[in-house]
């Protein structure tokens, strides 16, 4: 049997081990990374710029890469890779001057022939690139992706020397250059796709021209980047590493920020309760800031009675907006009386309905006026089914417009679906009133107005065609003059707000929720924030 | 043994083809597909879509290809993941979720079956009715319930344990989900196991034991625990199938990594091969856990015979 230290003798073994814990923990302190943790919302489904097409996403992704043209701390457009660039009269065609220190995070120079290959390759229809769209303002980009024209060398894009690309148009593009602040225009690195396939943009294999690079991939746990000593601008880049956490629920990723899990939540459509909480018990903390999206009741104008205008206009009239703003959303968002978002680029004004500036029981008698002409009343009730995609803030709304719409002797049956479905009924016109939202991929009205067009038959729910709205949207994609352009838009705006194809409802705003010592990160219009420019200040 | 066991593997095939056919279909009858979304796609890019993920031919085409070739052990990309193929996302979820799962076990067999003991010995008293009122509640309250109430209190108001998250799997993160995934497992192992040893410690063999003068403890721990833990081992079974599905749930909740979660996310987004791949896997799953607890049986009870 072994006899039992004395108990001083322990005691002093003790405090010695907690002395030597204590300078380790020091010193390890002293020499932590700076490290910036987001709530990302979702796990993201690739860091392929080609094939992205989540808010989450792109939050890594612009992290990872650069275009050619790159955002400031406000979402101003500025430089990227690009450092200047001609604009040819005609406005078909740009040549851009890259820079000649954009490197990839291997260390290989950033090149006119990066660009090129990038660009074939999301067009090409093998690649099936969901966000292949956003380049068809490239002379043949629309053909290629269609199929129509195999060989893609036809796209309107070449490489004059290492370091001038030309871009060539189908039609100017006011807004090509905000398009190519979009992840889905990022350049691709060909060797490591080439070398690597299907895993080129995963852990150890991923190569980008971002001020980060990719160090740590764990599936639906955390995405790792770190500093990328090739960037261009390395030794401005104040975060050591920025982890993203795919947080698919808000109320628990806000639960982890109050515990000091995370600095900065991604918190699209933070529901009022959340909202008032933080105004309430940490203000300052949930930044709001109005983003170029509205939220609207599509109304479809192939079924009866909604291809009578009156009835349309009756709905949209009876729905009071600044009750739906203040009182249930309480989160900054603004009433939409027009499409475009205000505050968009390259469109001083926008429309507005005529009835903006009557009073709301004004509002409700004129619509039963209307409803009344169209042939219904107390003896023949006006009944339709208003659809949405399940969400608590979708319900609350949808009931509140019940409730405005019985006030004018309407009869509202409500039916929820799942996203995907709900969705679906939209596309195939398959609904009498459903919900909707649109986010702009780039500011600029044409990314409000261009879902009303007839050719959009995707994304114009309503199935609303006026040949007069086709016409002035043709013309003015067609108008080089920025001040002509946005008064044909005014005008075409005035008309799909005539024939009411959509109740608009209220413009979106971004949610984020940043602890204050997080600087360097500003809300803007398109929630664009690179986190280049961030850093902790303690 | 063995041939018993090829026996039970070999019937397990059919079973699982009925279980692939009839998911297959029913994921395929939901409306909405996997490319449907807030921002819909121009038609020309869904095609391109549809073709390259297989989905542009007929569907009975489609499953005759998708059980060929998991036959050959493909299940396919992912549809929400396109750079990861379904295999690598359940050995990724996998490890996780069997951590989660085995932990859950362990402590519902620990703290249950000694709940349950301390009831049947001290039978009808206030400790009796004290375990057993509390075993009806975690029985009555849903896993969904507990756990939220379990991260504002620990988590926010007290802040002693991460709220959600996994981080690298420490105690620390895994201590909560654990927890609420044993809790209704814990309150059912607890009442089997005080049902059976009221009903042991009544038996013969027992009070033949008590005769010869062997202490109580022995008595307990070496004879009437043995006999009483046998329709706790049946429950394993129910068990692993509960703590599965219970996972979906709890994985969700605390945003744990596992396959549960791939489950709810992949089934939402119409992700049809993710959603193909776990159910095979989780069916699979259930068939091997019940084999093992029929053979564990046989250890335990020597009437059981396996020919």
């Amino acid at each position: 049997m072994t006899t039992l230290p004395p108990p001083e003798r322990i005691l002093r073994a003790l405090s010695a081990a907690t002395l030597l814990g204590l300078a380790l923990g020091l010193a390890s302190a002293a020499q932590a990374e700076t490290v910036l943790r987001r709530a990302n919302g979702a796990e993201p489904k690739t860091l392929d710029p080609a094939k992205a097409t989540g808010n989450w996403e792109n939050h890594i992704i612009s992290d990872l890469y650069e275009g050619l043209v790159t955002v400031d701390v406000k979402g101003q457009e500025i430089p990227g890779v690009a450092e200047s660039w001609a604009v040819s009269p005609d406005g078909l065609t740009y040549v851009f001057k890259l820079r000649r220190d954009a490197k990839w995070s291997n260390g290989d120079p950033v090149t006119a022939e990066d660009f090129v290959y990038t660009w074939r390759r999301t067009v090409d229809p093998a690649t099936a690139s969901e966000y292949a769209s956003n380049l068809y303002a490239i002379k043949n980009a629309e053909a290629i992706n269609k199929g129509e024209i195999k060989d893609l060398a036809q796209l309107g894009v070449k490489a004059l020397d290492p370091h001038t690309l030309e871009v060539t148009l189908g039609a100017p593009t006011p807004y090509f250059l905000g398009l190519l602040t979009h992840y889905s225009t990022f350049p691709v690195h060909k060797g490591s796709i080439d070398k690597a396939g299907k895993d080129a943009f995963k852990e150890g294999h991923l190569v980008g021209n971002g001020a980060f690079k990719l160090a740590e991939w764990k599936p639906q746990v955390q995405i790792k980047v770190v500093r990328n000593e090739h960037y261009r601008e390395a030794g401005q880049v104040k975060l050591d590493a920025v982890v993203f956490e795919p947080t698919e629920e808000l109320a628990a990723a806000i639960k982890r920020y109050r515990a000091g899990e995370f600095d900065l939540v991604y918190a699209a459509s933070a529901p009022a309760d959340q909202v008032q909480w933080f105004k309430a018990n940490m203000p300052g903390h949930m930044r709001i800031a109005p983003q170029v999206g509205v939220y609207y009741y599509a109304f479809n104008v192939t079924r009866k009675p909604l291809d009578d205008v009156r009835v349309r206009r009756a709905l949209s009239m009876a729905i009071d907006r600044e009750a739906i703003a203040d009182k249930i959303l309480q989160g900054g968002q603004i009433p939409a009386y027009g499409i475009v978002s205000p505050g968009t680029n390259h469109y001083p004004e926008g429309a507005v309905a005529d009835f903006k500036a009557m009073p709301q029981a004004e509002r409700v008698a004129e619509a039963k006026k209307l409803l009344a002409e169209a042939g219904f009343g107390p003896d023949k009730p006006l009944k339709l089914t208003l659809s949405y995609n399940t969400l608590e803030a979708h319900k609350k709304i949808a009931v509140a417009v019940a409730s405005m719409w019985k006030a004018v002797g309407m009869q509202t049956e409500l039916s929820n679906s799942e996203t995907k479905v709900h969705y679906d009924a939209l596309k195939q016109h398959d609904f009498e009133v459903g919900r909707a939202g649109w986010v702009g991929d780039y500011n600029d009205p044409n990314t409000f107005l261009f879902l009303f067009q007839s050719n959009n038959k995707a994304l114009n729910y309503s199935a609303y065609s006026n040949p007069e709205f086709d016409r002035l949207m043709d013309q003015a994609n067609n108008t080089l003059d920025l001040g002509a352009r946005a008064g044909l838009m005014k005008q075409a705006e005035a008309i799909a707000l005539r024939d009411m194809p959509i109740a608009p409802i209220y413009y979106y705003v971004s949610t984020n929720v940043v602890q204050p010592y997080v600087k360097g990160w500003e809300p803007n219009a398109l929630d664009h924030h690179l986190d280049r420019y961030v850093s902790l200040e303690k | 043994m063995l041939g018993y066991s090829i026996r039970r593997i070999l019937g397990a095939i059919p079973t699982l083809l009925v279980v692939i056919a009839i998911s297959f279909f029913m994921i395929r009858l939901a409306p909405g597909g996997p490319f449907d979304q807030e921002r819909a796609l121009p038609p020309e890019i869904q095609a391109n879509l549809m073709r390259a993920y297989g989905l542009d031919k007929p569907l009975p085409e489609q499953f005759v290809s998708y059980v060929g070739n998991v036959l050959r052990g493909d299940f396919g990309p992912s549809f929400k993941y396109p750079d990861r193929t379904v295999t690598e996302l359940i050995a990724s979820g996998f490890p996780v979720s069997l951590e989660l799962g085995l932990k859950a076990i362990v402590l519902a067999l620990g703290v249950g079956t000694a709940v349950g003991t301390l009831a049947a010995l001290r039978q009808n008293t206030r400790t009796d009715y004290a375990a057993m009122g509390g075993a009806m509640v975690g029985i009555a309250v849903p896993n969904f319930v507990i756990a939220p109430l379990l991260q504002l209190g620990l988590g926010i108001y007290l802040a002693w344990l991460p709220v959600g998250g996994w981080g690298d799997g420490g105690w620390r993160n895994t201590l909560l989900p654990v927890v609420s995934l044993a809790l209704p497992q814990i309150a059912v192992v607890a009442r089997l196991t005080r049902a059976s040893m009221v009903e042991v410690l009544r038996s013969n063999y027992i009070r033949t034991a008590r005769a010869k003068g062997i202490g109580e403890r022995l008595v307990v721990w070496r004879h009437a625990l043995k006999g009483a833990l046998m329709p706790v081992t049946t429950y394993l079974g129910p068990a692993t199938a509960a703590i599965v599905t219970g996972s979906v749930v709890i994985e969700q909740i605390y945003q744990v990594p596992g396959v549960g979660r791939y489950f709810v996310q992949g089934a939402l987004n119409r992700d049809y091969t993710l959603v193909m791949g776990v159910v095979i896997f989780f069916a699979t799953l259930i068939i091997v856990m019940n084999l093992i607890v029929d053979l564990l049986y046989g250890l335990l009870d020597p009437k059981v015979r396996f020919d």
